[in-house]
C-alpha cells in the first residue's frame, strides 16, 4: 500500500449544529495511487465535497470537527498538521479547483498578479521568473492569447477561461495531487467537456493524480479509473469505473445512474425540472449500508 | 407520481421565497435535514413568533418598551408629585434624596415624576408619526414600484430631492417653520419620515416583483389584485415593519433633540428633551443629574426600539427560523 | 472616468436646484408677514406695504424664486433681520468653522470605525467582536446632545481635561494648539454615532467578503491569512466601505448641529439655533441651504470615489 499517494482511512468529519451533530463524513476510506484519477460521486449532501475539503484542512466553519481517522498524504497524516504546515502544503503539493469558477478569482487583481502571488508564495523566485512560470501555467491549460490574458482583470474573461486560470493556479507549483470539486458545474456543456479533457491531458502529461468530486457519471466515465459512490457520509460502493458503471451492485448506485439525464426522455421524465429532487424521491427508502466488494477493488 | 412532484414544487415556490444561503456554510451540507417536506412545517407566523421568543435581546427590549409605556400611562399611580409644581427651597436636590430618589431639577420639580409624565410626550412623538406615515408610505411605495407608471416615477424623483437634507436638519427646518408644540412636531417628524419609509416600501416592491414566485403565481393565473394583496403586500410589509420599528428609536432621539433645541415640545411640558435642555442650564454649576437622567431614558428607549427592530427582522427571516 | 464625472456632477447640480426650491418654499410656509416681522408690530400698514414692494414680496412666487436663485448665484443671500448685516458675512466664516468640526469628526469616525469593523470581522464571535458590536449598537441609538452634556460633565467639569466650549480661549487665544484643545471633545462626540454605524457595517461587509469564493481559492492556494485579510479582502471592501462612510455623513452633520449648540462652537448649526430663536428667516434659510450643500458635495465626492475604486470601472447606479 506504500505506493499510494493519498490514503484516507476511516475519516470522520462532523458538524456541530444547533440541531445536533451532523455526520457529514462518517467513516470514509479512499485511496489514490500516484498518477491515478479517482471519481467520488454522490448527490448534494453526501459528504463528497466535505471529504475533499477535509484533505485540504479547509473546513473553515467553526462548527466542523474531525472525529477520527487518518488522511495519509505520502505517508504523512495531514490531520496532525498545524495551520502553517497546511498553508505550505496547499497550492504546492496539493492543488484544489472549486465549482463556481465565475467568482473564484479576486476581481480587484489581474490574473497574472494572482498567479504570481501563489507562485512566489511557494517557490523562491523573483518577479520575472514568477511571471515566466505563470505564463507556462496558462499555456499548460491551453489559455488562448496568454500574453494578453495575464494582464486581464477576471471580469474580462469568460467563465471557461476563468476556470482555466483557476486550474493553472492550482497547477502552477506542480502539485502531485489535484482535488477538483465539481469544477464543471455552472459552465456550458461544451466548455464542461473541454475542461474535463484538459484535466485528463494534464494527468497524462504531468502525472498529476486527481481526486474528482462530481455528481455526474458522464464525467466519471470519461476521465476516471476508479470510482467511489457516497451517500450520507459513507462510501456505499467503490471499484473500477468499468465494474461499477456496467454492473452496479448497490441499489443507490443504480438509482443514481438512472437519474442521469439521457437524451431520450419520456414526457413524464422531461416534466421534472430538477433531477436531484426526483433522485431524492427515488432513493429515500434505500439502505445506506455499503456493498461488500472490496476484493474487486484493486488499485491500478 | 411526477405530476404530484410538480404540484408540490409550485406550491413550495409560491409559499416561501427562496431563503438566501447563509454565509460561511459549505456546499456539502446534510441532505436529510434540508429535505423535510413543507406539509409538516408549522405556519410562518408560528415560526416567526417562536424565533422571536428565542431572541433574548429582543424580548428584553420589548419588556423595556412595555415598562416605559406602562410608566407613562400609569404615572399618577407611580408618583404623588406634580410634574409642574416645584419646591424652590430644595431645588437641585441630588439623587437619592429621601422622597425624591432621582432628585429635583432647577425649579425644584421631582425628576422621577417628570420622567414618567414626560414619557407621555416623548413616546407619543415617536409613535404617532410613524404609525400615520406607515399606510401612506406602503401605498405610495407599492404603487410606484408595482405599476412602474410615470406618475410613480415622478413621485420617487421628488422624494429623492428630500434626501439631499440630513434627516435631523430637515426635521429641524420643518419644526422651525411650523413652530413648536406637540402637533407641529409630529407633523414635522411625519413629513421627514415619509420619503424614507416610502423608499423602503418602493425598494422592497421592486425587489419582490423580480422574484420567481411572483412570476410563478402569475403563470398560475393569479389576478393583479391577488398578486398585489396576497403575494406582494406581505413581503413588502415585513421590511417596512422592521424599518418602522428601528425608526421609532431614531425618531425619539430626533424629536427629543428638537425639544432640546427649543423648536419641539415647549417648556414647562415635561418632555425628555425639554428636561435635558433645562438641565443643561445648570450643568456648568456642577449639577449633572438634571440633564443626564432624561437623556439616558431617551438612549435606553431608542436602543430598545433598535433591538426590537433587529429581533423582528431576524424572526421574519425564513432561514434563521429553522436554524 | 470623465464621462462619469460629468454625469454625476450634473445630477448633483439638479439635486442642488431641488434643494434651493425646497428651502425657498419652506420659508413661504412660515406663518405671518415677513415684512411685518422685520419692521415689528408697531409699524404702520403703509410702511409694511412699501417694504413688501421693496422686497418683491408682492411678485408671483415663481418670480420671487428666480430672484432668490439669481441672488444665490451672485453671492447675495439677503440681509439678516436682526444683525443688520448681509447674510453672507454672517454665514461664510461660520461655514469654515463647521467644516473644521465636520472633517475632524469624519476623520475620527472613519479612523476608528473601519479598523474596529475589520478586527471584529477577523475575530468574529470573539469577546472583542461581541463587545464592540454591543457598544456600537448602543452608539447608534445615542442622543448626541445628551452625549455632549455627559462628556462636559465628565471630561470638562469632573476631570478638567478639556474646556467646556468655544473654539478658542477667549482671554488668550493660542492658535492651533488652542483650537485642537477645544476641538477634541466636540469632534469626538459628533463622531460617535457615525463611528458606531461604520464599525457595524464595515464588519458585515468584511465578513461577506471573507466568505467569497475567491477567498477560499486563495486559502486553497496556501496564500497567508495576512495577505488574504489586508491585501485581498482589504482592497475589495474599499468601495462599499467608502459608500458606507458617505451614507453616514447625513447623521454626522445632524450630530454636528447639536454639538455646536452644546459646546458653543461658532458654526452654522449654532447660528441656525440662535437665528431660529430670533426668527431671523434669511439666516435660517441660508444656514439650511449651506448644510444641505455640504451634504450634497460630500455625497458627490464619495460617489465618485466608489466608482473610481470599483475594479470593474463600471457605473454602479
Amino acid at each position: 500500500m506504500t505506493d499510494m499517494l493519498l490514503e484516507i482511512k476511516n475519516l470522520k468529519t462532523h458538524f456541530h449544529t444547533d440541531g445536533g451533530i451532523v455526520k457529514a463524513v462518517d467513516g470514509v476510506d479512499l485511496e489514490i495511487p500516484r498518477g491515478g484519477i479517482l471519481g467520488v460521486v454522490g448527490e448534494s449532501g453526501s459528504g463528497k465535497s466535505v471529504t475533499g475539503l477535509s484533505v485540504m484542512g479547509l473546513l473553515g466553519s467553526r462548527r466542523a470537527r474531525n472525529a477520527g481517522g487518518q488522511i495519509l498524504f505520502k505517508g504523512r497524516d495531514l490531520l496532525t498538521f498545524n495551520d502553517r504546515q497546511l498553508q505550505k502544503l496547499r497550492g504546492s503539493e496539493i492543488g484544489m479547483v472549486f465549482q463556481g469558477a465565475l467568482s473564484g478569482l479576486d476581481p480587484s487583481f489581474s490574473v497574472g498578479s494572482q498567479l504570481m502571488e501563489v507562485i512566489r508564495r511557494h517557490q523562491k523566485v523573483n518577479a520575472t521568473q514568477a511571471r515566466k512560470i505563470a505564463m507556462e501555467s496558462l499555456e499548460l491549460v491551453a489559455m488562448p492569447d496568454p500574453e494578453r490574458k495575464i494582464r486581464s482583470l477576471p471580469h474580462e474573461l469568460s467563465g471557461g477561461q476563468r476556470q482555466r486560470v483557476l486550474i493553472a493556479m492550482a497547477l502552477s507549483c506542480n502539485p502531485e495531487l489535484l482535488i477538483a470539486d465539481e469544477p464543471t458545474t455552472a459552465l456550458d456543456a461544451t466548455v464542461q467537456k473541454q475542461i474535463v479533457d484538459l484535466l485528463v491531458d494534464i494527468n497524462r502529461a504531468r502525472g498529476t493524480a486527481i481526486l474528482m468530486v462530481t455528481h455526474d457519471f458522464g464525467v466519471v466515465a470519461r476521465m476516471c479509473r476508479t470510482v467511489a459512490v457516497m451517500r450520507y457520509g459513507k462510501v456505499v460502493e467503490k471499484g473500477t469505473v468499468q465494474e461499477v458503471l456496467e454492473n452496479p451492485q448497490h441499489p443507490y448506485t443504480q438509482a443514481l445512474m438512472n437519474a442521469v439525464p439521457r437524451l431520450h426522455l419520456t414526457a413524464a421524465e422531461r416534466a421534472v425540472p430538477r433531477p436531484e429532487r426526483r433522485l431524492f424521491e427515488l432513493t429515500k427508502n434505500l439502505p445506506a449500508t455499503p456493498v461488500q466488494r472490496e476484493e474487486a477493488y484493486a488499485p491500478l | 407520481m411526477s405530476a404530484e412532484i410538480i404540484a408540490n414544487q409550485t406550491q413550495q415556490a409560491t409559499q416561501v421565497p427562496p431563503a438566501p444561503k447563509p454565509p460561511g456554510e459549505l456546499s456539502g451540507e446534510p441532505a436529510p435535514a434540508a429535505a423535510a417536506s413543507p406539509a409538516r412545517q408549522p405556519s410562518r407566523k408560528r415560526l416567526a413568533l417562536r424565533a422571536f421568543a428565542r431572541d433574548k435581546a429582543a424580548v428584553v427590549a420589548l419588556v423595556v418598551l412595555l415598562l416605559a409605556v406602562g410608566g407613562a400611562i400609569l404615572a399618577p399611580l407611580l408618583t404623588s408629585y406634580d410634574p409642574y409644581a416645584g419646591d424652590s427651597s430644595r431645588r437641585l436636590a441630588p439623587l437619592f434624596t429621601p422622597g425624591h430618589w432621582l432628585g429635583l431639577d432647577g425649579q425644584g420639580r421631582d425628576i422621577w415624576s417628570r420622567l414618567l409624565y414626560g414619557g407621555r410626550y416623548s413616546l407619543t412623538v415617536a409613535f404617532v408619526p410613524v404609525l400615520c406615515v406607515f399606510p401612506i408610505a406602503l401605498a405610495l411605495g407599492l404603487f410606484a414600484g408595482a405599476t412602474k407608471s410615470r406618475l410613480g416615477g415622478i413621485a420617487m424623483r421628488v422624494l429623492d430631492a428630500v434626501f439631499a437634507f440630513p434627516i435631523v436638519l430637515l426635521a429641524l427646518a420643518l419644526a422651525a417653520v411650523f413652530g413648536g408644540g406637540l402637533g407641529n412636531v409630529m407633523m414635522a417628524i411625519g413629513i421627514t419620515l415619509l420619503p424614507y419609509m416610502t423608499r423602503v416600501a418602493y425598494n422592497a416592491t421592486v425587489q419582490e416583483i423580480g422574484k420567481e414566485y411572483i412570476e410563478a403565481a402569475r403563470v398560475a393565473g393569479a389576478t393583479n389584485a391577488q398578486l398585489l394583496f396576497k403575494q406582494l403586500m406581505p413581503n413588502v410589509v415585513s421590511p417596512l415593519v422592521v424599518y418602522a420599528t428601528s425608526t421609532m428609536g431614531l425618531m425619539i432621539v430626533t424629536a427629543s433633540g428638537l425639544s432640546f433645541l427649543g423648536v419641539g415640545i415647549t417648556p414647562p411640558t415635561p418632555d425628555w428633551g425639554v428636561m435635558t435642555s433645562d438641565g443643561s442650564q445648570v450643568l456648568l454649576e456642577g449639577y449633572a443629574h438634571v440633564a443626564t437622567i432624561p437623556g439616558f431614558a431617551v438612549l435606553v428607549v431608542a436602543l430598545a426600539f433598535n433591538l426590537l427592530g433587529d429581533g423582528i427582522r431576524d424572526a421574519l427571516d425564513p432561514h434563521k427560523q429553522t436554524s | 472616468m470623465i464621462k462619469l464625472l460629468a454625469k454625476r456632477s450634473s445630477s448633483a447640480i439638479l439635486v442642488l436646484l431641488g434643494v434651493t426650491i425646497i428651502v425657498f418654499f419652506l420659508v413661504q410656509l412660515v406663518p405671518g408677514d415677513p415684512a411685518r416681522a422685520i419692521l415689528g408690530n408697531g409699524a404702520t400698514d403703509q410702511a409694511v406695504q412699501s417694504l413688501r414692494q421693496q422686497l418683491g414680496l408682492n411678485d408671483p412666487l415663481v418670480a420671487q424664486y428666480m430672484h432668490y436663485l439669481g441672488g444665490l448665484l451672485t453671492g447675495d443671500l439677503g440681509n439678516s433681520v436682526n444683525l443688520g448685516k448681509p447674510v453672507a458675512d454672517v454665514i461664510v466664516p461660520r461655514l469654515g468653522n463647521t467644516l473644521i468640526l465636520t472633517v475632524a469628526a469624519l476623520v475620527i469616525s472613519v479612523g476608528l470605525g473601519v479598523p474596529l469593523g475589520l478586527i471584529a470581522a477577523r475575530y468574529q464571535y470573539s469577546i472583542f467582536d461581541r463587545l464592540a458590536m454591543a457598544l456600537s449598537l448602543a452608539g447608534a441609538s445615542l442622543p448626541v446632545y445628551w452625549a455632549a452634556l455627559a462628556a462636559i460633565a465628565v471630561f470638562s467639569l469632573a476631570l478638567n481635561w478639556f474646556p467646556t466650549g468655544g473654539m478658542y480661549n477667549a482671554r488668550m487665544p493660542g492658535g492651533t494648539p488652542d483650537l485642537l484643545n477645544h476641538l477634541i471633545l466636540p469632534a469626538t462626540i459628533a463622531a460617535l454615532v457615525p463611528l458606531a454605524v461604520i464599525a457595524r457595517l464595515t464588519r458585515s461587509v468584511v465578513i461577506d467578503t471573507l466568505n467569497q469564493d475567491y477567498i477560499r481559492v486563495l486559502r486553497a492556494s496556501g496564500v497567508s491569512e495576512k495577505s488574504i485579510l489586508w491585501k485581498h479582502a482589504g482592497r475589495n471592501v474599499l468601495p462599499p466601505v467608502v459608500g458606507i462612510v458617505g451614507l453616514q455623513v447625513g447623521y454626522l452633520l445632524g450630530g454636528v448641529i447639536f454639538v455646536e449648540v452644546v459646546f458653543h462652537w461658532p458654526g452654522l448649526g449654532q447660528q441656525l439655533y440662535t437665528s431660529i430663536t430670533a426668527h431671523d428667516l434669511p439666516i435660517i434659510q441660508a444656514g439650511i441651504l449651506f448644510i444641505a450643500l455640504m451634504f450634497v458635495v460630500i455625497n458627490l465626492l464619495t460617489d465618485l470615489a466608489v466608482a473610481f475604486l470599483d475594479p470593474r470601472g463600471e457605473v454602479a447606479s
